[in-house]
């Protein structure tokens, strides 16, 4: 039996084939998609915030791309994944809206993208493939067997990444 | 101090549930004007929500609403959202374009042409004026709005923009749900009043009620 488990937003979780997971109406968050197909396991981050230390509220460690990646990591290694032979896809990071302001807050998606990639960088996992940036949303699911990471949006049908 | 919408009390709520009364009393007087039918509405619903449970109260993530974004400017910063979902957005477009609106069908939500694109942020901006003209006389501060960013997808994908704003400061975000009548449809309006860290502090001291 094949389980869809979601991983909310501010949320990550781990599965082994042929469970998948998913994450749906991603905005500018990123989800981060961690695969270890050898061993056909999987985990997913949803988060909504580059960096922790900017914050003074960031109890809350799957919020935040570079503390979302330690627990996810220890996540993996619980399940048994090897964690030299990781690979990575992410998607999101949308600009909903265009307002003129100079807000930092609008261009959250884009940081978000840009401090995942080089926090990936930092654990030296591969990034695979990407679908960032634009201003629509996102549905996701990740599959563990295949290392597919599939993506739903409005008027866009679906693409395999 | 600095307080966080996790840490408003009953009366917090009371004084923006009262803005949020008046503000809908002068939208629905507003929207009345424009499009010439009588329109009543209920009292509306201040709702603190956990962002997670956020996009079940608007019908699940991938459910298709429309968002109308603004910029708050002056001496409240911030952000102001009216969120509006489709067949709401519908009804109000086709009043406002006295029927004409074009792609009325039911099943294809998510299309909506220029003329209507542009109806829907008139109607953004009657909404959040009303709002924030009842805002800045009961604060006596002077705020104004941004010309609005019209988004039109996933509730999910929408919701995060007012979530990762609310959430530099909290895991929670505050919902003033609103209901119109024009006599036999019933319309839901939501709006999110987002101010920066520390525009919060400055709207409930202006509102005698920090602390």
């Amino acid at each position: 039996m094949q389980d869809i488990i979601k991983v909310g937003m501010a949320d990550l979780k781990v599965v082994k084939s042929p469970h998948i997971l998913t994450t749906l109406g991603l905005g500018s968050c990123v989800g981060i998609a961690v695969y270890d197909l050898n061993n056909q396991i999987a985990g997913l981050a949803h988060i909504m915030l580059p960096d922790s230390t900017q914050i003074k509220n960031n109890a809350n460690k799957a919020k935040f791309a570079d503390t979302a990646m330690e627990v996810l990591l220890e996540e993996l290694k619980k399940q048994g994944a090897n964690d030299r032979k990781l690979t990575a896809k992410i998607a999101g990071g949308a600009q909903m809206f265009a307002l003129d302001n100079k807000s930092d807050m609008m261009k959250i998606g884009a940081r978000n993208a840009q401090a995942t990639k080089k926090i990936l960088n930092d654990y030296k996992i591969p990034l695979l493939a990407e679908d960032t940036g634009g201003n629509f949303g996102r549905t996701i699911e990740v599959y563990p067997d295949t290392g597919i990471l599939l993506v739903k949006a409005i008027g866009k049908g679906k693409t395999e990444l | 101090m600095n307080l966080s919408v996790n840490d408003l009390n009953s009366m917090h709520l009371d004084v923006l549930k009262e803005i949020g009364n008046i503000g809908a009393g002068n939208a629905a007087t507003s929207l009345a004007v424009m499009i010439q039918k009588k329109v009543d509405m209920q009292v509306p619903v201040v709702k603190i929500l956990d962002v997670q449970d956020v996009p079940m109260v608007l019908g699940g993530e991938e459910n298709i609403v429309a968002g109308i974004y603004f910029g708050m400017t002056g001496e409240i910063e911030g952000n102001i959202m009216v969120l509006l979902d489709m067949p709401s957005a519908r009804k109000l477009t086709n009043f406002m374009m006295g029927g004409l609106s074009e792609t009325s069908c039911e099943d294809d939500l998510s299309q909506l042409n220029d003329m209507e694109k542009s109806a829907l942020q008139e109607i953004g901006n009657i909404l959040s004026g009303s709002y924030v003209s009842s805002l800045a006389s009961l604060t006596n501060l002077r705020v104004e709005l941004t010309t609005p960013s019209l988004c039109v997808d996933m509730a999910g994908a929408i919701l995060s923009v007012p979530a990762i704003q609310f959430g530099t400061i909290s895991d929670c975000v505050l919902m003033i749900e609103n209901t119109l009548f024009d006599g036999h449809q019933e319309m839901k309006a939501n709006f999110f009043l987002i101010p920066d860290e520390n525009s919060f502090d400055v709207l409930l001291q202006s509102l005698g009620v920090s602390g």
